[in-house]
C-alpha cells in the first residue's frame, strides 16, 4: 500500500505525515500539490492522506475553500471508487465539507486552541495517548445521524482517560458523544481529529499513533 | 510645505539630529526624505543609544559563523555542514495597545528573521512579562496576548516549546513580549541580507503594503502614555497564512541559485530593507514605489517608505533569472513585482509615476554609518540604597512545621511559579514532530533538528528582580541560569540572542541599569563560551509612573550531539536517592517568598558566585555523559521546595524529605534561590560513586532523601500526597482567571 499526502497552501502537518509514514512505518508516499489533479499513480488499494493544518487560511470555515481545490475533485472520484482517504484534524475538516463524511467540526466548547496528549480508544483497543492540535474539533451531527453510526460501527474513537474510561469528563472539545474519529458508511474513509503522526516516534516517547495506524488497517 | 526643526520634532527626531542630516545631505530634506530619516535614525533601528555598549559584548568566536548584527539573525556551526539560525525581538509597545495583533505580528517578524536566510524554522518561545494578574486589565492583556501569539503561530506550523511568563506590578502598563525563533539551515546556503550587482533587479514579494504600521519603528522609540492608543494605526496586522506560503515558497527560492540577497521588512519597512542591503552592499537602487502592490489606493511615497504592513520581502535577484523568480510566486499565489534595481552611486531614488520623490545615501540612514550613536550619561539609582539596607535578620523566620506546610502551600500557587498550562495548551507545541519535551520533560525544551541527527536544546530565561537587585549580577544570573537549563538537559550551550528591555535611556538611572547588565551578560557570556550572536534592544518601556524591571532576556541554544546523553527532569522511580548538588546558603534575596509572601520590595539579590556556577555546570554535564544520575532539575524561582514538586508531578512520585538542616534558617533552606544548584537523583546502587565524584571535584552537596511512590514526607510530617499537590500547582492560574471571566476548563 502506497501513500498521497496533500499539500494545500497551508497545510502544517504534510511533513509530519510524510515523515512518520516514511521513516517510522517504512511505506512509500508521494506529495499531492493542491493544484494538481493527476492520481492516476495510486490504485484503490493505496490511500490518500488530508494532513493537519489551515489548508487556504481557513479564515472562512476550516476546510470550506479545500474542498473545491482542483486535487479534492480527484480525491472525492477517488473516494467514490473505494479507494481509501484518511483525514486528521484539517483534513477530517475538509472531508466532512466534502460531504465525504457526516456532520461536521464545530468551535471547541470552551472557545479555545487546545494542544496536548489526549486519551481515545476504539471499541475494542486499549486507551491510546495521542496529541490534539484544535480550535474547531467538536464533532457534531443530528441524533439520527448519530444513531446511523452506531448502528454501522462507523465512529472509530472515542475520547477516554487513561483507563479507557468514556466520559464527557475526558473529552477537550465538547463532541457529541465523545467522538474524536469517525469512518463512512463503506469503510474507506477515514477522518479524526487527534494527530498519530505525532505519536509514532521512539525519540518522542510515544508510539501510540502506530496503533492507530493498525487499527484502520493502513499499517 | 516647509520643512523645519518643527517638522522633524514632530517625526520624533531631535533638533541636533534634523541638523545632522542636512550636513550630510548639504541641503535641507523634504517630507519624504525626513521620514526616512525618522524610521532609520529611530532607536529601533538604529540602536543609536545602545550601540556602544553591544560592542562590548562577546560577538564573535565559538560556533559563529557569521559576525553578531550583520544578518538577520544570528548562524552557528551544528556539525555535519548545517547550522542553527537564532533571534529573540521585542514586540512590547504594540502589545500594549493592541494585545492581539501586537503579539501575532511579534511572532510573524521573528520568523521572516529566520526563513529570510534560508533557514526552516523549528521552534518558538515567548518570554512575556505582565502586571498583577488579578486586575482586569492583565487579564484582558493576557488573553490577547496568548490568543495573538497561537493565531499566527499555530497557523504558521512552527511549535511553541517553550518561554517564561512573569507577574509584576511594574509590567502593569508596559507588558514585555519577546518572541524567538530558531531555524536550520546547510550552512552553506545561508542568503545575506545584501543587494549588489549594478543591474540586478530588485523585487518585492508578499502582500500588499497598506497603511498599518506606519511610524512603528518610533513608536517603539517613545514612552507609552494616555495619548498612545492614538498611536493605534502604528499596529500592525498579520496574516500568518500569507506568511506560511511565503515561507515555503522563499525557501524554495533559496534552492534555487537566483538569489544575490534578501531582506524582510519589519520596522520601517521599504525604507529599511532597502537602505540596509544597498548599504551592506556599497550599491545604491532606483526604486519605482508606484509598483509596489499596494492594498489602499492613494497612498503617498512616505507611507509606502514606512509602512511596515506585514509578511512582505525585498529581494535582489541575478539579473536574467527574474522568470525563475516570478514562477515560484506563482505557485504559492503571492505578490511578486519588480520595482527597481541596483546602481552603482550609493544613493537610493525612490521615484513615484516617474517623478523623483527622494534621494539618500544609503550608507547615512544605517547603523555603522551616518546613524548617530550616543554616549548617554548613567548614575547609581537612588532605590539601590534601599536593596543595600536590607537586613535579612529583620525578616522573621518560619516557625514550626505547620508554616512551612502552609508557606510551601502558597509558593506553589504563586502565578509566576504554578503551572502555566491555561496559555500553553492554547499554543501548538507539537506540529513538526520534533518537540522531545512533551512526554519528557527537561529544564530546557529539546527539539529533534530533524536531517542532522542531532537535537538542539533552546530556552530563555531572566527573572528580572534579581536584575532589579543588582544589574550586572543579575543579567550574569539569567545567562548562568540559561546555561543550567541547557547543561541539565544533557546539551552544551552554544550561543545566545539577547532582548534588552529596559525604560528611558535619557534617564540617567535606567541608562546605569543598561550599562551594569550588558556588562554583566558579557562576563557571564565569555564564561560559559556562548557569544552573542544578536537580538534587540527595547527601550521606552516607561510609563509616567517609572520604568519596568531591567528586563534582559537571554534566549540561549544548546546542542545534543549525541541523543543518548539527552537528560529529564523528573522522578523516575522510588527509591533513588535525591542529592542537592551545589552548596545550601542561608539567603532569601529577592525570592518570591520574600517578595510575594513577606511583601519585601528592595532585598538583595540572591547568592551568586560564577566560577563555582561554572564548575557546577561542568560537573552535571560529565554525570550526564557518564549516565550517572536519573534525572536533573535546577533550583530557581521558590526555591527547593518547588524543584522537588516539580521533580514529582510527571510520574506522581513523591519523596522523603530527611536531610540535617541544622545551621540553616528555615525559609532559607526551602524557599531560598540562591544560584548554582541542581537537584539530582541517582538509582541507590550509584549514589556511593556520585559521593565519591562531587568529593573529588570539591563541589558541595547535600543528600536530601528518596523518591516515593506516592507520599510527600517532610521531616518526619506528613504532606499528603504529590497529586495534591499537583492539583494546586496546574490550577492556581485558571482559578484567578475563572474568578472573574466565564470559567474555561480545559480537561
Amino acid at each position: 500500500m502506497k501513500f498521497g499526502v496533500v499539500v494545500f497552501p497551508g497545510s502544517n502537518c504534510d511533513r509530519d505525515m510524510q515523515d512518520a509514514l516514511q521513516n517510522d512505518l517504512g511505506k512509500e508516499v508521494i506529495m499531492l500539490w493542491h493544484k494538481d489533479e493527476d492520481i492516476s499513480m495510486f490504485s484503490t488499494d493505496d490511500c490518500i492522506v488530508l494532513p493537519g493544518g489551515f489548508s487556504y487560511g481557513d479564515y472562512l470555515r476550516c476546510g470550506a475553500i479545500a474542498r473545491f481545490s482542483p486535487m479534492m475533485q480527484s480525491v472525492i472520484d477517488f473516494a467514490n471508487k473505494g479507494g481509501k482517504v484518511l483525514g486528521v484534524c484539517n483534513g477530517f475538516q475538509i472531508l466532512c465539507e466534502s460531504h465525504l463524511l457526516p456532520g461536521v467540526l464545530l468551535q471547541n466548547g470552551h472557545q479555545q486552541f487546545a494542544c496536548k496528549n489526549v486519551f481515545i480508544k476504539a471499541d475494542n483497543s486499549q486507551a491510546l495517548k495521542i496529541p490534539i492540535a484544535h480550535g474547531d474539533g467538536r464533532y457534531y451531527a443530528g441524533e439520527k445521524v448519530l444513531d446511523e453510526l452506531e448502528t454501522n460501527n462507523q465512529i472509530l474513537f472515542r475520547y477516554c482517560n487513561e483507563l479507557g474510561v468514556v466520559d464527557m469528563k475526558y473529552n477537550p472539545n465538547g463532541a457529541v458523544r465523545n467522538i474524536a474519529g469517525i469512518r463512512n458508511k463503506q469503510g474507506n474513509v477515514f477522518g479524526m481529529m487527534p494527530h498519530p503522526e505525532r505519536a509514532t516516534s521512539k525519540l518522542l516517547n510515544n508510539m501510540d499513533g502506530k496503533k492507530i495506524f493498525e487499527i484502520l488497517g493502513l499499517n | 510645505m516647509e520643512i523645519t526643526v518643527k517638522t522633524a520634532e514632530e517625526l520624533r527626531l531631535t533638533a541636533e539630529e534634523f541638523e545632522l542630516i542636512q550636513q550630510k545631505l548639504g541641503r535641507t530634506p523634504n517630507f519624504t526624505e525626513l521620514c526616512a530619516f525618522s524610521g532609520m535614525w529611530s532607536e529601533h533601528c538604529s540602536y543609536k543609544n545602545s550601540i556602544k555598549w553591544l560592542k562590548t559584548l562577546p560577538r564573535n568566536g565559538g560556533r559563529m559563523l557569521v559576525a553578531a548584527g550583520e544578518e538577520n539573525a544570528g548562524l552557528m556551526d551544528m556539525g555535519n555542514g548545517f547550522g542553527v539560525v537564532f533571534k529573540i525581538e521585542s514586540h512590547n509597545h504594540p502589545s500594549a495597545i493592541e494585545p492581539f495583533q501586537g503579539a501575532a505580528t511579534g511572532v510573524g517578524g521573528i520568523q521572516r528573521d529566520i526563513f529570510t536566510m534560508g533557514a526552516r524554522p523549528i521552534a518558538s518561545l515567548n518570554s512575556l512579562r505582565f502586571g498583577n494578574l488579578n486586575d482586569v486589565k492583565t487579564r484582558w492583556l493576557l488573553a490577547g496576548v496568548v490568543h495573538g501569539i497561537g493565531h499566527y503561530g499555530n497557523c504558521f506550523g512552527v511549535p511553541t516549546v517553550g518561554g517564561e511568563i512573569y507577574f509584576e506590578d511594574c509590567y502593569h502598563t508596559n507588558p514585555l513580549v519577546n518572541a524567538m525563533s530558531v531555524g536550520i539551515m546547510e550552512a552553506k546556503k545561508m542568503i545575506s541580507a545584501t543587494a549588489k550587482g549594478v543591474g540586478n533587479p530588485i523585487f518585492f514579494v508578499g502582500s500588499a503594503t497598506g497603511k498599518d504600521g506606519i511610524g512603528g519603528a518610533s513608536f517603539a522609540s517613545a514612552n507609552i502614555t494616555e495619548e498612545s492608543t492614538e498611536d493605534l494605526p502604528a499596529v500592525q496586522v498579520g496574516d500568518p497564512f500569507q506568511e506560511k506560503k511565503l515561507l515555503e515558497a522563499c525557501l524554495e527560492l533559496a534552492e534555487t541559485d537566483t538569489i544575490i540577497g534578501m531582506q524582510d521588512m519589519g520596522a520601517a519597512g521599504i525604507i529599511c530593507s532597502t537602505a540596509e542591503m544597498s548599504a551592506k552592499g556599497g550599491v545604491g537602487m532606483r526604486i519605482d514605489l508606484d509598483k509596489v502592490p499596494t492594498r489602499q489606493k492613494n497612498m503617498k511615497a512616505w507611507e509606502l517608505l514606512l509602512s511596515e504592513s506585514q509578511e512582505r520581502m525585498l529581494i535582489c535577484v541575478q539579473k536574467g533569472k527574474e522568470a525563475i523568480v516570478l514562477k515560484i510566486f506563482e505557485k504559492w499565489d503571492l505578490p511578486c513585482s519588480e520595482i527597481g534595481e541596483v546602481t552603482d552611486d550609493g544613493i537610493l531614488h525612490f521615484y513615484m509615476n516617474g517623478e523623483l520623490e527622494a534621494a539618500i545615501p544609503a550608507e547615512e540612514l544605517v547603523l555603522g554609518g551616518g546613524a548617530p550613536q550616543y554616549t548617554r550619561e548613567y548614575t547609581e539609582p537612588k532605590y539601590l540604597s534601599l536593596i543595600a539596607d536590607f537586613k535579612m535578620l529583620d525578616v522573621e523566620d518560619i516557625v514550626n512545621e505547620v508554616e512551612l506546610k502552609n508557606t510551601a502551600e502558597k509558593i506553589i500557587q504563586i502565578p509566576n511559579i504554578a503551572s502555566k498550562r491555561w496559555v500553553t495548551v492554547q499554543y501548538d507545541s507539537m506540529v513538526g514532530a520534533a518537540n522531545t519535551s512533551t512526554n519528557s520533560p527537561s529544564d530546557a525544551s529539546v527539539v529533534l533538528a530533524k536531517g542532522t541527527g542531532k537535537a538542539l536544546a533552546i530556552t530563555t530565561d531572566c527573572n528580572s528582580r534579581y536584575v532589579f537587585a543588582d544589574p550586572q549580577k543579575g543579567a550574569m544570573m539569567a545567562v548562568a541560569e540559561a546555561a543550567r537549563n541547557i547543561v541539565c538537559s544533557g546539551a552544551e550551550p552554544i550561543g545566545v540572542t539577547n532582548c534588552l528591555n529596559f525604560g528611558n535611556p535619557y534617564n540617567p538611572e535606567v541608562y546605569y541599569q543598561f550599562v551594569k547588565a550588558v556588562t554583566g551578560m558579557g562576563e557571564a557570556c565569555k564564561k560559559f563560551n556562548t557569544p552573542v550572536t544578536g537580538g534587540n534592544v527595547s527601550f521606552y518601556n516607561q510609563h509616567p509612573e517609572g520604568a519596568v524591571y531591567p528586563t534582559p532576556t537571554i534566549g540561549m541554544v544548546g546542542i545534543l550531539d549525541d541523543f543518548e546523553n539527552r537528560m529529564t527532569l523528573d522522578f523516575k522511580e522510588a527509591g533513588d536517592v535525591i542529592v542537592l548538588i551545589g552548596a545550601q546558603q542561608n539567603d532569601i534575596g529577592s525570592s518570591e517568598y520574600l517578595h510575594k509572601i513577606k511583601g519585601v520590595e528592595y532585598s538583595t539579590a540572591p547568592y551568586f558566585n560564577l566560577d563555582e556556577e561554572y564548575q557546577m555546570q561542568q560537573f552535571v554535564s560529565s554525570i550526564i555523559k557518564q549516565k550517572l544520575i536519573q534525572s536533573a532539575h535546577d533550583i530557581s524561582e521558590g526555591g527547593l521546595i518547588v524543584t522537588l514538586l516539580e521533580k514529582g508531578f510527571n510520574r506522581d512520585l513523591g519523596f522523603d524529605i530527611t536531610a540535617d538542616t541544622t545551621g540553616y534558617r528555615k525559609d532559607a533552606f526551602w524557599f531560598g534561590e540562591a544560584q548554582g544548584r541542581v537537584v539530582v537523583t541517582v538509582k541507590k546502587q550509584d549514589t556511593k560513586n556520585l559521593i565519591a565524584k562531587l568529593t573529588d571535584a570539591a563541589i558541595n552537596y547535600t543528600v536530601l532523601g528518596t523518591v516515593t511512590a506516592l507520599a510527600v514526607t517532610v521531616n518526619n510530617h506528613n504532606w499528603g500526597t504529590i497529586t495534591e499537590w499537583k492539583e494546586k500547582y496546574d490550577t492556581a492560574i485558571e482559578k484567578i482567571i475563572n474568578k472573574q471571566n466565564e470559567p474555561i476548563i480545559h480537561n
